[in-house]
Parts: C-alpha cells; structure tokens; sequence
C-alpha cells in the first residue's frame, strides 16, 4: 500500500436513528484490490455502514474518504461520489421495467455518457461472460433470483467503479442458486476489484475475504485476517456469534 | 432499517442510558455549513418572490384599463355588501360537496371493485362497470346536470326534489367514474405477491380484496383522490345552472344588482380558501406517505 490511500476509509463513523444510535464510531479500511467482508447480527450496523459508505445516510459525526477524499463533506457532489461506487443489494433492486440490457446499460448511458453501442457492447459482453447473454431482452422479472442478483452484479460493474459494495447479496436467495453468485463474486476478486461486503456466508467469507470485521451494536468488535477471525476469534462476542451462526 | 427479529437476547444494548456523543468539531462544522445553506435557500427564495410579486403589480398597475377594471371587479363596497349573500350560497356548496363526495367514495369503491372481479359469470357487471365509467368520463358535467337535473324530474317517479339534490346526483354520477378509474389503478398497482400471500393464508377473494389489496391500493392512490376532491369542490359552483342558489348564483345575483363584477371575484376568492386547506393537506399527506416508506433514506 505503498502511500496510496485506502479506497475507502472510514474513521469514528457515526448514525443514529432518532434515539437508536446505529453505528457507534467505526473505523475501518479497505485497500485497493481488497476484499473486506462485515459479519455481526441483524441489527449490528452493516447494512447502514455500507449506506453511509455510498452517502445514502447522513453519518452523525466521523469522516468517510473514498480514495482520500473526504466525501463526507456536505460540499461534495454525492451524486459523482455515488457514481464511483457500484453496489448490490440483497433485493436486487433491478428496475422491473427495463430489461436486463438496459438495466445493465443506463448508468452508463447516463451518467457516464457513454454511447449506446458501447455501452450495449459491453453489457453484452458482461452478461455473456456469466452465462446470461440469452436473457439480455429479457425482463427482469421472467428470471430466477440467481439470475436477477447476477445481473444486479452485473449493473453494478458496468461502469467500472472503484469500490463495490455488495448488502448481503444471497440472503434472498436459495442455497442452490447461492453458488451462482458467490461464483461470480469470486471471478470479481480474481479481476482485482475491490469490495466491501455484508454477508452471512461464513464459508464464503473466509475463502474470499482477505480480512473480516465482526460488527457488534454498531461498533467493530474484532478484524483480522479472515482464517484468524473466523478460526481463532479472541473476543468473547464474536465466538458467541460465530457458534451461534455455525451450529447446524 | 427494517425491525430486526431478536433472538436470545442477541440485541441487548449493554450500554444503553451512557452519556451522549459529543459531536466533534468536523461534526459541528458540518452542521453549521448545512444551516447556513438552509438560511442562504429561504434567503434566496424570499428575494426571488418579493421581485416576482413586484413587477407582477407594476405590470397590471401600468396597464392602459386599470383603473376601469379596478373599479369593476376590486371595489371594497361591493365586496362587503355582497360577502353575507355568497357565504350564505357557500354553505350550500359546502352541503353539497360533502354528501357528493361521500356518494363518489361508495359508487366509485363499487364500480372500481366490479372492473376488477374475474369470471365469466361477472361479465355482465364487469361490461355494466365500464360501459357507465366510459359514458360518464366521456360528458360533460353540464351536459349530465342538465340531463339529470330536468330530465329525471320530467319523468314524475319521484316527489319534487330540490335542485341542489339533482345536482349532487349529477355529481355524484360523473366523479364516480373518474374515481372508479383511480381506484382501478391503485388496484392494479398493487404488488400481485400481495394477493399470492393473502389467498395463501385462506382469505377469501373478497377478504383479500377488503383487507389486504383495497388499504394498499387507496393509500397509493390517496394524492389523486385528493386531486379529484379539489376539482369537484369547484365543480360544486355547476349546480347553480340548475337553479340553486349558491356561491356562484349568489354571486351572479349580486353582480346584477351592483352592475359591478367584485361579486365574482369574491365567490372565487371564497372557492379558493375552501380547498387550501385540502390541498394543504394534500401536501402534508403525500411528505408522511413518503417519509414511512423510505425510512432513514437520504435519496
């Protein structure tokens, strides 16, 4: 990491919610071609940390730099933030009235001003390298919800973001079709993305994820490699949360 | 932020009651910057509406007519003496619009829910429900006053009825085909995963359709409903054809006693207060509906 900043830094973030205080000063990285997966309970705080990390929650107090830039500040243009950023949610959130082509096309038609044929080329190209060149006229909702988180990948990719954040991404998802997209988001790290991702896939995590942070009431309990955290946790609490996740 | 199931004590907050954040100096810098650019948009806006307001009046005072059409539409006199007689008409807008929008909600819910029922049995209600919104979307309010209003009594089926009753009817017949259609689309609009989990549980069609769809389908549509209520309040003023005396007629009775036209402009004036406070609401109604469903969500 030789001076080069962290693509994403977060430092003593904080959120709450009326009186709720979701997240509690976290401080966390992630380097470039790194992946970083969040662990913790429902209601720990990943899924609004990766919210704030996109700037679709205002953060409390505390500093969220993307390639160190501070983007928290009120004066950046969060829609060119955003635009830098690529991210999956665990619903798939593809517009029903689209098709896949052109889910996967229109934030580079728009807001990259790439032309049409470019960007359909490529699209084409994405969709056909995860098996979906096919269903490019189709609809998103004739597909499997394999298939739509897929593409939802897909669309998040396109434009080539510096950082992708994925919202537990096979949560909605059956065991049978997990294995597609957890495939995909393998291929992903061996491209070298970088990726900050919520999930509850505790195997996955450790054979992806370089490092793991385990979130416990809006604060980072324990991070570490990932072999280490998940193998050898030393706190209390994430051995408490990881034999509660991995008992049968 | 959806509310999270807690198991086993997994969400305790051990810390909960321990003193307060103190937010940091970046923190409060922040917010300062935020104010000031809140401050800096009313700001703005206030300037932007006092010069707007400005040339708006310079504009109609420099007008060649001005003062001629200051004297026959703005004179304070005529304005007072005809105020009792236009509130009085008022009231009697007021009555109608209240027992036409009650008659809309029933006849439109129906006509709405007969459109959407499956069958082939149903045909006959189904084709009845559109041929009566397609006839009554299709004439004009006055012509249907008319028809209504001196047609119906013509025929001596019923004892003399006021003209402010045969009105409302009218009313009642063409808002609730317009209604009808805005409740179809809120029906329609409804998530068909809804209906699989209603009917899965047991509920019946028509459990599904008063529990589960109709609740969903009117507080989507809830705007338009109120869009359509602002219009028919004004509409109210058409029954004055047929005879009745409110707002307008009154209205039209004093202009020609005063050979001044302020009576109008009073009655319109009255017409527009009447339905700001349900715009208003309008306003208010649409902000909440979208603050519940995008809880803690900044776009």
């Amino acid at each position: 990491m030789s001076g080069a900043p962290p693509v994403l830094e977060l430092r003593d973030v904080r959120c709450a919610f009326g009186d709720h205080e979701v997240l509690r000063g976290i401080s966390l990285s992630v380097h470039r071609h790194e992946v970083v997966a969040l662990i913790g309970a429902s209601g720990s705080g990943k899924s609004t940390l990766l919210r704030t990390a996109n700037l679709l929650e205002h953060i409390g107090d505390g500093q969220v730099l993307l390639a160190g830039e501070d983007i928290s500040d009120p004066r950046v243009d969060a829609d060119a933030v955003r635009a830098r950023i690529g991210t999956v949610f665990q619903a798939y959130n593809l517009f029903p009235h689209l098709s896949v082509l052109d889910n996967v096309t229109l934030a580079a038609r728009l807001v990259h001003n790439v032309p049409r044929a470019r960007a359909e080329a490529r699209a084409l190209d994405l969709l056909a390298s995860i098996g979906l060149g096919a269903k490019a006229k189709a609809f998103p909702d004739t597909l499997s919800g394999g298939q739509q988180q897929r593409v939802a990948i897909v669309r998040a990719i396109a434009t080539e973001p510096e950082l992708l954040l994925l919202d537990e991404i096979t949560s909605a998802l059956d065991p049978e079709l997990v294995g597609e997209v957890l495939d995909l988001v393998r291929r992903l790290k061996d491209d070298g993305a970088t990726i900050l991702m919520a999930t509850h896939e505790m195997a996955f995590a450790r054979e992806v994820a370089d490092r793991v942070v385990f979130l416990d009431q809006g604060r980072v309990c324990e991070t570490g490699p990932a072999r280490e955290v998940l193998g050898t946790p030393r706190e209390p609490r994430t051995r408490e949360f990881l034999s509660r996740v991995l008992a049968p | 932020m959806t509310p999270e199931v807690r198991l086993g004590g997994q969400g305790d907050r051990s810390d909960v009651g321990r003193a307060p954040h103190e937010p940091s100096e970046l923190e409060l810098g922040r917010r300062a910057w935020r104010r000031k650019q809140t401050t800096r948009s009313v700001l703005v806006s206030l300037a932007s509406t006092v010069v707007f307001a400005t040339l708006l009046v310079l504009a109609l005072r420099a007008s060649p007519g001005w003062a001629r059409v200051q004297d026959s539409f703005l004179d304070p006199a005529t304005a007072r003496e005809s105020l009792p007689r236009v509130l009085d008409g008022l009231w009697l807008n007021l009555r109608v619009l209240l027992a036409a929008s009650a008659g809309v909600l029933v006849v439109a819910l129906v006509v709405a829910t007969l459109r959407t029922l499956r069958g082939p049995v149903f045909f006959p209600l189904r084709a009845l429900a559109a041929g009566y919104t397609d006839l009554f979307r299709g004439t004009p309010l006055i012509i249907v006053l008319y028809v209504i209003g001196f047609g119906v009594p013509g025929l001596q089926l019923f004892g003399r009825m006021d003209a402010a009753f045969w009105g409302t009817i009218a009313l009642v017949l063409t808002y609730s085909a317009y209604v009808a259609e805005v409740f179809r689309a809120g029906i329609d609009a409804v998530h068909p995963s809804q209906r699989l989990a209603a009917r899965s549980l047991g509920l019946t069609h028509g459990q599904t359709m008063r529990r589960v769809v109709l609740p969903q389908a009117v507080r989507k549509v809830t705007p338009a409903l109120m869009n359509d209520f602002v219009a028919m309040q004004k509409d109210v003023g058409l029954i004055s054809v047929l005879g009745a005396v409110d707002a307008v007629r009154a209205a039209q009775i004093e202009v020609a006693q005063h050979y001044d036209f302020t009576p109008y402009v009073v009655a319109g004036l009255l017409f527009v207060a009447l339905a700001l406070p349900v715009i208003r609401l309008t306003d208010w109604y649409a902000a909440r509906l979208r603050a519940r469903e995008q809880m803690g969500s900044l776009v």
